[in-house]
This record gives structure tokens, sequence and C-alpha cells, in this order.
């Protein structure tokens, strides 16, 4: 039985502002426990929320570069549960008026673009972090609510995804979109962007099944990647059974490498939405919307092409450039401080990506863009060669320290004196008489392993372009 | 008398929903209440109101908004003042078996 995946993602983005949706305390990762904290954010009785606009702003920009329809009216509304990380009982979310609805995004797969409908887009408050106490054997819980009342940007798929490599480019795509929007800084480590999955199994063409699992508690993409593998296993292997998945909820266990069920109690889920009192309607009118639209930063594509048309870079190295902002921000930068777009998209390429991943963004890197940029330039104007900066670029990834200061170290300029590789030329000439003879007799070829010894005696310090004149030159006799 | 809107059932489950326990006494209470409150509105549903846009709030305001800047949060020992349980700078609670 030939069966494919239904896939569909429900996302939550925490919004770069500097203060939290409903108070102005700190939006910050990383503070002394409790500390971001007042009466509105804990729940106090008889507080009252205030919308922040910034946040209401950015979530309005994500929507728009989502295509969604925007609601001219949008509402806020309480979701009704109790966890101890939740101190008001309720979170204010939207449920009846949601600021944006059937979007899409687009991914591309195999040199294809499909689009992955968006059902909705909506504002609403982080909760707190529960915290496991360090003592071995506690039986009990301890509770941060630095992150309570957080702006948290929802934003839910339709099961439009069908495969693994839609799924991943899926993630990439929203985070990237989230990025350029400079809505979010999505760093999952920090659970700024955090993915729940939706997945069942059906014959190509089917209806969409009556069931489905839901996965919680994914901490990266590489955890979503595997549990959606294991599900698409183990789902199959029931359906080829003749058994039928459980409808439920589940959580990744990501040591075990599987999804666990949730015990959940009958009416659990019923989170009795209703209206909530304490917060206007917000009226987005066509005035706005126009600013808002017109205040739409450039998204990925826009910047991919701007790459190719300004910069001359070849499709290819831009599209992989602006996959992330922070990576095309980054490659600006150096290419304002040193203009050779394609020499500097190819250290990128080569040396940088290897080292950049889900943990390591190129903020963090010590090799900033003017480090990169002086190295190239050293390479452009004949102070070092190619390979003297593939040697020295370890140390400036190490170290974080100016090319030059390590050339200088270790000794490693450029020798681009005539005189000083004269006297190397002549040694190899005479330690090599065959070759030499046989450059002489016509064979072209000779003169590369000539060039090589010569690099060797210089420790690849020679100018290669000066070593392969005067071999020549010397050679002919001239 | 028209037919109950309320079971008993349906009143053991609100009460669940928000953490409250009853006694049967009170069950039968609540559950006879609750339905007497209903009926009340249905007295209001009579009203046509099918011309009259649906209103989520008593207010004819909109767009409400406060700027992104930061304001003095409490200090942690504020926080923490009416706390029943804490440890260190951390409020302390029952231990959690599993997420909503
Ligand atoms: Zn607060």
């Amino acid at each position: 039985m030939e069966l494919e995946p239904v896939i569909g993602f429900e996302v939550h983005s925490e919004l770069k502002t500097k203060t939290k949706v409903f108070c102005g305390c700190k939006n910050a990762f990383g503070d002394p426990p409790n500390t971001n904290v007042c009466p509105v954010c804990l729940g106090m009785p008889g507080v009252l929320p205030v919308l922040n606009r910034r946040a209401f702003e950015l979530a309005l920009r994500t929507a728009i570069a989502l295509h969604c329809e925007i609601s001219e009216r949008t509402t806020f509304d309480r979701k009704n549960y109790y966890y101890p990380d939740l101190p008001k009982n309720y979170q204010i979310s939207q449920q009846y008026a949601v600021l944006g609805r059937r979007g899409y995004l687009e991914i591309e797969i195999n040199g294809q673009t499909r689009r992955v409908g968006i059902n909705n887009v909506h504002l609403e408050e982080d909760a707190g972090k529960n915290v496991h106490p360090e003592t071995a054997g506690a039986r009990y819980s301890l509770v941060d609510l630095n992150r309570a009342g957080v702006p948290l940007l929802e934003i839910v798929s339709e099961p439009d995804i069908r495969s693994r490599d839609e799924a991943e480019a899926y993630m990439h795509g929203l985070r990237s979109l989230l990025q350029y929007c400079d809505a979010s800084d999505c760093k999952m480590q920090e659970g700024s962007l955090r993915y729940e999955l939706n997945i069942s199994m059906r014959r190509p063409g089917d209806p969409l099944p009556d069931y489905r699992v839901e996965v919680k508690n994914l901490a990266s993409m590489k955890s979503v990647l595997r549990a959606l593998d294991y599900e698409i296993r183990r789902q199959t292997r029931l359906l080829e059974e003749g058994r039928k998945p459980a409808r439920e909820t589940a959580l990744w266990d990501d040591a075990a490498g599987e999804t666990r069920t949730m015990r959940s109690k009958e009416g659990a889920q019923d989170y009795r939405y209703f209206p909530e009192p304490d917060l206007v309607e917000v009226h987005i009118d066509r005035a706005w919307m126009e600013r808002a639209r017109a205040e739409l930063p450039e998204l990925q594509h826009q910047r991919c092409k701007r790459f190719v048309e300004q910069l001359g870079l070849p499709e290819y190295d831009a599209r992989i450039l602006t996959q992330s902002r922070p990576l095309a921000d980054y490659f600006e930068a150096a290419v304002r401080l040193h203009n050779n777009p394609k020499a500097i998209s190819n250290w990128i390429m080569t040396e940088l990506l290897r080292v950049l991943g889900e943990e390591v963004e190129p903020d963090d890197l010590k090799v900033r863009p003017s480090h990169l940029a002086r190295l190239v330039g050293m390479i452009d104007s004949g102070a070092i060669s190619g390979k003297i900066a593939k040697q020295v670029f370890p140390d400036m990834l190490e170290t974080g320290r100016m090319p030059d200061e390590i050339v200088r170290e270790k000794g490693l300029v450029q020798i681009s004196d005539t005189s000083a590789l004269e006297s190397v030329v002549a040694e190899v000439i005479a330690e090599n008489p065959d070759v030499a003879e046989d450059y002489r007799a016509g064979k072209d070829k000779a003169l590369g392993r000539l060039v090589g010894q010569a690099m060797k005696k210089t420790r690849g310090q020679a100018n290669p372009q000066l070593l392969n004149e005067l071999l020549r030159k010397t050679l002919r006799g001239e | 008398m028209p037919s109950e809107k309320v079971t008993e059932a349906d009143v053991r489950h609100v009460a669940y929903l928000s953490r409250l326990e009853f006694n049967a006494d009170e069950i039968q209470r609540f559950t006879h209440d609750l339905n007497n409150i209903l009926l009340y509105v249905d007295k209001l549903a009579e009203l046509d109101t099918s011309a009259v846009e649906p209103t989520s709030h008593s207010l004819k305001m909109q767009n409400v908004f406060r700027d992104d800047e930061v304001r003095a949060s409490l200090t942690n020992e504020q926080a923490l003042a009416n706390a029943p349980e804490r440890e260190g700078p951390f409020f302390k609670v029952p231990q959690i078996i599993q997420e909503p």
C-alpha cells in the first residue's frame, strides 16, 4: 500500500519587541528569574492589559507577508486553562476575529514552487517557564514568569505538506520570512521559535484522514524531522496491519527517539473561549493597510533578485546567501567594505556555511564582515595568495583577529619581490633538469611541476603569477 | 416548564474545568439555579437582533495602544511577596505531571 503523509504545522514565534504584549515589562531572554514581572503579567486582581502597538504591527506585517486576508476588525479572546506557568488561568489569544486568514507560504521543492496554505495568523501572549528543581527526586516544580506575557505570534498552516522535504522547506521558509520581517530573532535554542506538528497518513487522492496525531515538545528542526520520520513509520505500520492510528496528542522524547502519548483527561481541551472584556477591538482601515504594505521590508525573493541584478552574483549563490536574513546581512556588510561580491560569496559558501547551522548564527561568529572583507581585500591586492588566506582563516575563526595581524605574526606575507624569487627559480631548475628539459621540448604541463616545487620551497608564499612568469622566462632563456 | 438545559453532568464538568469541588446537594442546587438563569436569558433571546452587528465589547472605542517602551517591573522580592511558597527566586508549585 502506497501511503503519503498529510502534515500541518502550528508555529509559535516570539516577537522582537522591547516590552511584553500587554504591559511595560522587558521582553528579554536570560534575565534573573521573576525580575521582568509586574502586577499585569503576574495576573494580580484588578489590573488591565494595554496592547503594545509594535507587537501588533509586527504581527500585521507578518500576516501581510504571508499573503493573508487581514480582518478589518480584530478582537482578543480568553483561552481558559489551568497551568502553573499561566498566572491568570487564561491566556489572551485570538479566536473569533483573528488578525489574518487564508494566506500561503511559497516553498521550493526540486526546482518547483509550491504553496502551503496558512489557515490563520494570530497574536497572543506567551506563558511562563517551568523549571525543574536541581534537588534529585524533588516532588515540586519551580516557575519563572519572565516570559509570561511576551508577544507570541501563532501561525497555523493547512495540512498541505506531503513529505519530509516539504516539511523541512516549510520550516526554513517560515523562519526566513519571520527574520526578513524583522518580527522574530527565531532562536530555537532560546525558545523564540517553536514548532508543533500534526500528521496522518493516507493513500494519495483520498480525502483527509479522520484522525491526526499532534506532536509537541520539538526543540529543534532536527527533532521535528526525526519525529516526522518516526510517526510516518509508526502510522504506516499500523495501517498496513489494518489498524487505524488513534487521534491523539503526543510528546516527542528526543533521547528515546520516539513519541509518547499524553494522558489526557476528558474535557481537558475545553478552553471555553470568550471575548476579552479588558481589550477593545482593533480596526485596521485602508490607510493603515496601505502604510503597512508600504513599510513591508525587502523579502527573500526580492533580495535574491537584487543580489543577481545589482551585485552580479550567480542565481545559485544569491539564493543560498538570502536563505537567512542574518547571512544576507553579513554578506552585504562585507561587500560594502570591499566591493568583490563574488569572492566574498565564495568565502561564505565554502568556509562559513561549514560552521554555521541551527546553533551557530552569523552574529555568533568571531569573524565579522570587516574581517572577511579585509581578507578578500588582501588577496585582491596581491598581499597574500588564496592559499595563504585559507591557512589564515581557521585562526581568524578561532580568535577573531584581523588577517593582517595573523599574516604578519606567522610571516606569511606573499613574496612578490622578483629578486627573491629568482634564486628560488634557479634552484628549482637546477634540481629538476629533466622536468626543465621536458618543458623546453614543448610539454607545457611540466611547468606546473616546477611551480609546485618552487611553492614548496617558499612554503606557499610565492606570488603564483609572478612565479609562473619568472619560470617561463628563465626556461626560455629570456 | 421547558425541558432542562443544564444537566447535573454539565455542572460537574464545568466544576471540574474550574477546579471546584461540590457535594451532591450543591450540584443539585447549581443545576437548578443555572437552569433558571438560562430561562431568564431566553427571554432576551426573544428580541430580534438580526440587524445588529455582533459586539464583543460594550465600549464604543477601538485601537487603544501603548508604545513599546520599557517601564519599571517589580523587584524579585516584591513579585514573590504573596507567593504561598517559594524557592530562591522562583515560585514553588506542586509537581507538574504533564504539559497542558
Ligand atoms: Zn509585566
